[in-house]
């Protein structure tokens, strides 16, 4: 029998079984984004046929990082900008884990901008989602990296001299074989972006435009925006890195005009995860590690049978 | 020229061989019958440079490099640049024979490649006048013309370890074996030759021979030569441990190396990753998702897991940290040994946070603590800390591989099934009370493992409420604080009822004490045997447990001696500090012995320091070595 017997488990799962019975209150503003995401996770997690204890999800600091916080499942709530290398090492050492990580644009960009590159180029299986509401909120509205240009806050107070960083790009340039952006204000291709990225086998990275009520008062000109694979107006092929690039190169420019364009950006279903390359060398078990350690039959290899080279 | 003892001195550049030219030979001294104790001593850069590696072999067991040493086989660095003669480095080309001859004993052996060599450049060394005044014995060789006749030149190591073992009437049958093991063909039947030819050119052509023959004997048990780092790899082995991250950082990489090279066939995962931040926080994260987990680093690595260590912490997730000091501040001396980061890991990270740190003194030592450090670092939920140095990571050193027959210990300590999962308690909502009030007497609350069912929480690096909601009661902060401060003093108290980790030498009833941490423990205790073999009455202590102190044994100690010195290699006198601070007094009663050139102490050195505190000898040290006096001398 599994040690992990929430994994796998196939059954109706209503999307009330990630909402606690006796709940923390959101400490989140009124009107905050990050009640979109929740609201958008806990319904796509079911339809993915996840339950809430084979659901790891692991957060960063600062308003996003709360999101486990309201998320009744598995969760590590980390420190500001790790919870990639976190949420990694926990996929790599149970591959049967839908693993979720999630923080802020300030601390996925900036702070744990590191990170983010090597988890896309290395492809690791998760769901990657960043909250982007251009500004640090729970640190009371200061610049930052995806801010744009001339944006005024207490640390800069002239404006900021700062390009604002492409976080698609970005993506798409580190490795990412799924990028999309979507937004609060769109509760339903937020949903189905979400169940995308999470059927996806590699590294989905998902920019997920969330308003800043308090600090970033300019949240409306996220309102209107255009769905890229809806309108008329785009035609792109989603899986031709090229064509992605340019488009993502469009909308990054746009944001900051006042036109908001979401959607799946790029979609590389050709290229293995990380999980399965490691595991193609022989450097990834075929049984998570973690199972071991509750298998008493289980052979443990010992180092006495290797000193034969030391002697 | 004593008998009793070889202790032989390959140098060349580094990339020429020395260093597996030397791991064969001291193999080959160990088969033979001896005990053997290697230093490696080698710059920071890949191709040339002075680089050498000492091997000390006796009859009689060794645990410290020796003072000095008695045979010198000089190799030409191939890989010497010299455009100009006054250029940074200096003449390379001549640097295996000239920055090696200060130390040479007296009626010591040089055996130096003519075939590198001018005459002109030895002539510079002055050395016919130098042999004369320390009855060195000098032979020039040219072993680099004698390899490339059957071969290539890069062979000449092979016509060095021939040289040598005629001239220390050395069976051939050792070398032969492993050379038989480790290559075939052609390669094999010329480096044969070549072990052969160099072997009997030293009868037919030196007339005078030195009387140096070592002592050979039998091993009562098989021997296998390991470092310090091969010990801790297969410590984490033996404990279970089956992920390991990191960044690579001289001198720690030794053990990621091994790990990354045995885990694919142990059902493991290595990961290198993109800074040390990461390697940390991969290892809490493996390890909360039911891995026993392990990282490390050396200081400047060290210094950037510091973030993911707090969160070990807070979050109550179990894991080991490895600290292979190197001489610092910054990136300091990258492949010297030091032991000056003590202060630092002791106290990184923010907040009043407690973790385990132990200091393996020599390779048996290392293994033992790593299996110990797992043990403890899952049962008690706490990140514990190896903190060894460049030293011990790089010496070689034989031990009965009988010692390594046990069996292993998976066990993932104070994690629950989920059977036990059903019966634990939980809150309204259904969540599990991962940070509950203490069932288990330690301070210890069992934990689940996510994909567990009933096992949901929510581990966070905030304060938080005992299903792991962030929390800032101020009662639960209370008592969360005392929870996880609490284990400390439940550690101590196993520590104590088990077998101890400090290691002792010299009479119960000895005047004097000296106390040691880490890799200084075998210059010391070799010390300790000459001065009491010289009638002083001197008691060692190699204290391991760094946190927690092992108060009841350190005052013990202290109060049985009429005073004690202090030995490390550093400059700030911090395991001293440390020992005051933990036990409240004994300013008076402790002096300090410092090293902190980038050498690791000879045991010269100790009974030289140990002489000026008694007998208040000279008052500066010859050596390079500084003596802090007691408070208030």
């Amino acid at each position: 029998m599994s040690a992990f017997n929430a994994i796998g488990d196939e059954r109706e799962v209503d999307s009330n079984e990630y909402t606690a019975g006796v709940e923390p209150q959101p400490t989140w503003c009124p009107g905050c984004g990050d009640f979109s995401v929740l609201k958008a996770l806990k319904q796509a997690l079911p339809e993915v046929g996840r339950n809430p204890e084979e659901v790891l999800c692991v957060t960063g600091i600062g308003c996003s990082g709360k999101l486990n916080s309201y998320l009744d499942s598995y969760g590590f709530h980390t420190i500001h900008g790790r919870s990639l290398p976190v949420a990694r090492a926990a996929k790599l050492a149970n591959p049967g884990l839908e693993v979720i990580a999630a923080g802020g644009d300030g601390d996925g960009y900036g702070i744990g901008g590191n990170h983010f590159i090597h988890s896309a180029r290395e492809n690791h299986d998760m769901t990657y989602i960043v909250f982007n509401n251009e500004v640090f909120g729970l640190t009371k509205g200061q610049t930052s990296p995806t801010s744009p240009k001339g944006h005024k806050s207490k640390t800069q107070p002239s404006g900021s001299a700062k390009d604002p960083l492409r976080p698609l790009s970005l993506g798409l340039t580190a490795g990412a074989s799924y990028v999309a952006r979507t937004a609060a204000v769109n509760p339903n291709q937020a949903k189905e972006i979400l169940i995308e990225a999470m059927e996806h086998d590699g590294f989905a990275h998902i920019d997920f435009l969330t308003q800043c009520p308090t600090w970033n008062k300019d949240a409306r000109q996220y309102v209107p925006y255009v769905d890229v694979q809806e309108s008329d107006d785009y035609d792109f092929d989603v899986t031709d890195r090229r064509e992605a690039a340019e488009m993502m190169y469009e909308t990054e420019s746009a944001l900051y005009e006042g036109t908001v364009l979401t959607g799946r950006y790029y979609v590389d279903e050709e290229r293995p995860s990380y999980q399965e390359e490691k595991r193609t060398v022989g450097e990834l078990p075929d049984e998570p590690i973690a199972e071991r350690y509750f298998d008493e039959d289980s052979e443990w290899e010992r180092s006495y049978d290797l000193l034969e080279r030391h002697t | 020229m004593s008998n009793d003892e070889l202790i032989w001195r390959i140098a060349g550049g580094s990339g020429d061989g020395i260093d597996s030219t030397s791991q064969n030979f001291a193999k080959a001294l160990m088969r033979s019958g001896l005990h053997v104790f290697t230093h490696r001593h080698y710059p920071s850069r890949i191709r040339g440079g002075h680089t050498y590696v000492e091997i000390r072999a006796a009859g009689h067991e060794v645990q410290s490099r020796g003072d000095g040493y008695n045979f010198l086989l000089a190799l030409g660095d191939s890989f010497a640049r010299n455009p100009q003669e006054d250029a940074y480095y200096g003449n390379e080309e001549l640097k295996p024979l000239s920055e090696n001859l200060d130390e040479l004993r007296e009626g010591g052996v040089i055996v130096y490649d003519e075939g590198l060599l001018t005459e002109d450049d030895v002539a510079e060394l002055d050395l016919e006048a130098r042999a004369e005044e320390n009855d060195w014995y000098v032979y020039p060789v040219d072993l680099r013309g004698l390899a490339k006749e059957h071969g290539r030149e890069v062979m000449r190591n092979t016509a060095g370890v021939g040289v040598t073992a005629a001239l220390i009437d050395m069976d051939l049958a050792h070398i032969e074996d492993l050379m038989e093991d480790a290559m075939s063909g052609d390669v094999l039947e010329a480096n044969l030759a070549i072990l052969h030819e160099a072997h009997d050119m030293v009868e037919a052509e030196f007339d005078e021979v030195p009387e140096l023959t070592v002592p050979t004997g039998e091993h009562d048990a098989a021997q296998a030569l390991l470092s310090g780092s091969n010990a801790i790899a297969y410590g984490a082995i033996d404990a279970g441990c089956r992920f390991i991250s990191g960044y690579p950082m001289t001198p720690w990489t030794d053990v990621f190396t091994i790990l990354s090279q045995n885990f694919p066939d142990m059902g493991g995962v290595a990961e290198q990753v993109e800074d040390e931040i990461a390697a940390a926080a991969l290892a809490v994260g493996a390890s909360h998702a039911g891995a026993k987990a392990m990282s490390g680093s050396s200081g400047g690595g060290f210094a950037l897991m510091s973030e993911p260590l707090g969160l070990a912490e807070m979050t109550e997730t179990p894991i080991v940290l490895l600290e292979s000091m190197r001489a610092g501040p910054s990136t300091g001396m990258p492949t010297k040994p030091e032991q000056g980061d003590l202060e630092f890991v002791l106290y990184t990270s923010q907040g009043d946070s407690a973790r385990v740190v132990f200091a393996p003194g020599n390779v048996e030592e290392a293994y033992e603590q790593t299996r110990l450090a797992f043990e403890i670092a899952y049962d008690y939920q706490i990140p514990t800390i190896l903190i060894y140095d460049q030293k011990l990571s790089g010496e070689n050193t034989n031990v009965s591989v009988d010692f390594f027959d046990r069996e292993p210990n998976p066990d993932l300590g104070s994690t629950l099934t989920e059977a036990e999962l059903k019966e634990a308690a939980h809150d309204a909502s259904g969540k599990f009370e991962r940070f509950g009030y203490d069932d288990n007497e330690k301070g210890v609350s069992p934990r689940s493992i996510p994909g567990q069912a009933g096992g949901r929480y929510l581990a966070t690096g905030n304060e938080h409420s005992p299903v792991g909601h962030i929390s800032e009661d101020p009662d639960n902060r209370v008592f969360q604080m005392d929870r996880r401060l609490e284990k400390l003093e439940h550690i101590r108290d196993d520590l104590d009822e088990g077998e101890t980790n400090q290691t002792y030498v010299g009479p119960d009833d000895a005047e004097y004490g000296i106390i040691t941490w880490g890799s200084s423990q075998g210059a010391v205790f070799e010390a300790v045997s000459r001065l009491n073999d010289d009638d002083h009455s001197v008691r060692a202590v190699s204290v391991s447990d760094m946190m927690p102190f092992p108060e009841t044994e350190l005052t013990e100690f202290i109060e049985g001696v009429d005073e004690a010195m202090v030995v490390e290699m550093n400059a700030t006198a911090q395991f001293r500090g440390l020992i005051q601070k933990e036990l409240g007094r004994y300013g008076e009663k402790l002096t300090s012995l410092l090293k902190y050139n980038g050498n690791p102490f000879e045991p010269a050195e100790i009974v030289e320091g140990y002489e000026i505190n008694v007998d208040g000898g000279e008052a500066e040290p010859s050596a390079q070595v500084r003596i802090e006096p007691a408070a208030g001398d």
